[in-house]
């Protein structure tokens, strides 16, 4: 197991690189550097930079270093906890970023936790009682999930909430104070609220897949005579399904999370700017808008370290979960 | 019908089934797939508006006039007194005194008759031959684009049926240029990483595992945001395309992957290495001709997951940009709750993405199925 968990650490760490390389490559890709752009922005606003001004700033922040010393004086800040500067805001990218990171999670692991509350029982019930009308809405529903794209689900969700109740369906949080205010039980009770609506819309087609797969699993499962003895020998229904075959049919909900949670982070960001949530979503919107490519590679690279970290997480957990994975590991 | 003739006609239908090619038996599975089958035409019949958009589009998709803004859909009524006179209801506006806003009311007794194949703006069909043949019009002195709002009109008054029109040339080609890129990779990169195994494999298998790991959107959002603004709508469309097959060629390397270890044992592929022949014609006259109807299928299920990129990119501004209209650009009109609201037409564009995107899978669907021969 030791051994396992060191391969995949390995891998986690070269994706990591991996996602550094790209997110510097993104802050490198528009003509001119960070000093251009500061000096730009300041001609903006009526004052002027020299040339031996510029020249120095350069040299402040290493532009004129090789393109490889950039990159590692870059990564290496990440390691001391500084993030640079965001010339959109004007404040350390850290500042900046805040609390949204932790709202990002929130959102991600809401959309998880309830594809998995809603995908067990409707997987369940779609197996035992399959072929029946119940079966096929949920089936039909599922395809719907599918195939609508999540932002433009979270663009007819914002229409149905105005047309139909007049209310806006964005946000996480009823208002602005109730954002900024500290955390209470309030405050949790209020997110909670809001938090169900993008949480079904990122999870829909998520949803759908395990729900797929756990109807299949059980299926399989249901037909075995194993089953057949268990029932043959008095048990009660409720028994007979949910002891054994369903925690057999069970193994793919932890398996597949593994390769939802980019699927879901990637869905995140883009119904985050629709919806208007409080996570890295929006800004990093901003910030490529804006041209503030430190802010916007600062975020590719954050939200990715944070997906490895958590397919990291979750792949442990299956080995410790399930022993038949282990074996393979070796 | 006697016993007999039953049996013949069985033998028949069998004889049939044995001569069959490998093609022919695949049309015949994927034609008792009714949904599929009608999943097809629509693909079809977007593709045909793809190749002639002008053709279907009653106006200049470019054409902006104030006066025009936002005007409702105005739809077409096909009988007039019990006879087929299709034509539309003229629409007049006026100000709202109150609230300063413009109101529009279609007049039900001043008929416009609608023209088929009639004359409206001039054009080159397929860039070549230039006519002004439109499917519908109006007649002589009448201007399409002050009478025809098949589904209303943006806020800079454009006609958003001819926009809808053009937007679908963009964005159907973006998903079938992508797809076809991440193919020549998928197929190069997977072909080469089953066909030799060993560390090549190990390399490229863990190389997609780590790109797989990676969310998309945000790096996709990051490469787009950084194609220059002034590029031009050509320059931008092959710079969103290879931006959007950049992270897309893993799954289609996986399943060419897959097919070529599992052939690799087949008999029929150790015949052919023992009879001689080459691994170039092994692997292109033996191999791939026996996995190409899987790898049709598994593609034309990625085609939406490419659309669907391309609008969500386009939809943010940060994948193709105005003057060049596609599905997306078209829903950036539809970003702002405010919007939709007071007018709800302007996400007709969702529409039609939803639609294609369903029959692109019920297809897929299909043809997956007409192409597995284990059934």
């Amino acid at each position: 197991m030791i051994g396992y968990i060191i391969r995949r650490s390995i891998v986690a760490v070269a994706t990591v690189w991996a996602v550094s390389v790209i997110a510097f490559a993104i802050i490198q890709l528009p003509p001119g550097d960070y000093v251009t752009a500061y000096i730009a922005q300041l001609q903006a606003s009526g004052s002027s930079v020299s040339m031996e001004e510029a020249e120095s700033l350069r040299q402040q922040y290493g532009l004129d270093k090789p393109i490889y010393v950039q990159y590692l004086r870059w990564v290496s800040q990440f390691a001391r906890g500084h993030f640079g500067v965001s010339m959109l805001w004007n404040r350390p990218v850290k500042e900046v970023i805040g609390n949204r990171l932790g709202m990002t999670v929130v959102v991600t692991l809401g959309a998880v936790m309830l594809t998995w509350l809603l995908a067990l029982p409707i997987g369940i019930y779609s197996a035992v009682r399959h072929y029946s009308l119940g079966d096929y809405v949920f089936t039909f529903l599922g395809f719907i999930g599918v195939a609508i794209p999540n932002f433009l689900l979270a663009l007819v969700v914002m229409y149905l909430g105005f047309a139909l109740f007049n209310a806006n369906v964005g946000g996480l949080f009823s208002s602005s104070e109730m954002y900024l205010a500290p955390w209470s039980m309030d405050k949790v009770v209020d997110l909670l609220k809001h938090l169900w609506i993008p949480a079904i819309i990122l999870g829909l087609s998520g949803m759908a897949q395990l729900v797929r797969i756990m109807r299949n699993n059980l299926l399989d499962e249901l037909g075995k005579p194993y089953v057949v003895t268990a029932r043959a020998k008095g048990l009660s229904e409720f028994k007979v399904i949910l002891k054994y075959p369903v925690r057999v049919a069970l193994n793919p909900f932890i398996s597949t999370i593994g390769y939802t949670l980019p699927y879901v982070v990637s869905g995140s960001i883009i119904v985050s700017i629709v919806l208007g949530l409080p996570t890295v979503g929006p800004l990093l919107y901003q910030a490529l808008l804006a041209q503030d490519m430190f802010l916007a590679g600062t975020i590719i690279l954050l939200v990715g370290a944070m997906t490895v970290i958590g397919t990291l997480i979750s792949d442990i957990l299956l080995v410790w979960i399930d022993p038949r994975i282990r074996l393979e590991g070796r | 019908m006697s016993k007999k003739a039953v049996t013949e006609g069985a033998a028949a239908a069998e004889e049939r089934i044995y001569v069959a090619s490998q093609w022919q038996l695949m049309w015949w599975r994927f034609r008792r797939h009714r949904v599929a089958m009608l999943s097809a035409a629509v693909v079809a019949v977007f593709y045909i508006v793809a190749i002639a958009p002008e053709f279907f589009a009653t106006t200049d998709p470019q054409l902006s006039e104030a006066r025009r803004s936002l005007i409702p859909p105005e739809p077409i009524h096909w009988f007039d007194n019990g006879k087929f006179r299709p034509h539309v209801y003229a629409v007049a506006g006026y100000r709202d005194s109150m609230t300063f806003k413009m109101v529009w009311e279609s007049d039900p007794n001043m008929k416009i008759p609608i023209r088929f194949f009639a004359q409206g703006f001039e054009y080159k069909l397929l860039g070549l031959i230039p006519t002004s043949r439109h499917l519908i019009g109006v007649g002589e002195g009448l201007e399409a684009s002050d009478t025809i709002f098949l589904l209303g009109a943006d806020v800079q008054g454009r006609d958003l049926y001819s926009r809808l029109m053009y937007g679908t040339r963009i964005s159907m080609s973006i998903g079938l240029v992508g797809v076809l890129l991440t193919l020549i990779v998928g197929i190069f990169l997977g072909g080469v990483s089953g066909y030799y195994g060993g560390s090549i494999d190990n390399v490229i298998q863990r190389g997609i595992e780590i790109i797989r790991s990676i969310p998309t959107i945000p790096l996709w959002m990051g490469l787009a945001a950084a194609v220059p603004r002034d590029w031009s709508v050509v320059q931008t469309y092959f710079a969103i395309t290879i931006v959007l097959s950049l992270f897309g060629w893993t799954g289609l390397a996986r399943v060419v992957r897959g097919r070529f270890l599992s052939l690799r044992e087949e008999d029929f592929v150790a015949a052919a290495e023992i009879a001689g022949a080459s691994q170039f014609r092994i692997i292109f006259r033996h191999m791939l001709p026996s996995f190409l109807s899987h790898i049709i299928a598994s593609t034309t299920l990625r085609v939406p997951g490419m659309i669907i990129s391309e609008t969500a990119l386009s939809f943010l501004g940060l994948g193709m940009r105005p003057p060049a209209v596609s599905w997306g650009v078209l829903l950036q009109a539809a970003q702002n709750i405010q919007t939709i609201a007071l007018s709800p037409w302007l996400m007709t564009p969702a529409l039609v993405v939803i639609i294609i995107i369903l029959a692109f899978n019920f297809l897929g669907d299909g043809l997956r199925d007409a192409a597995d021969p284990y059934q």
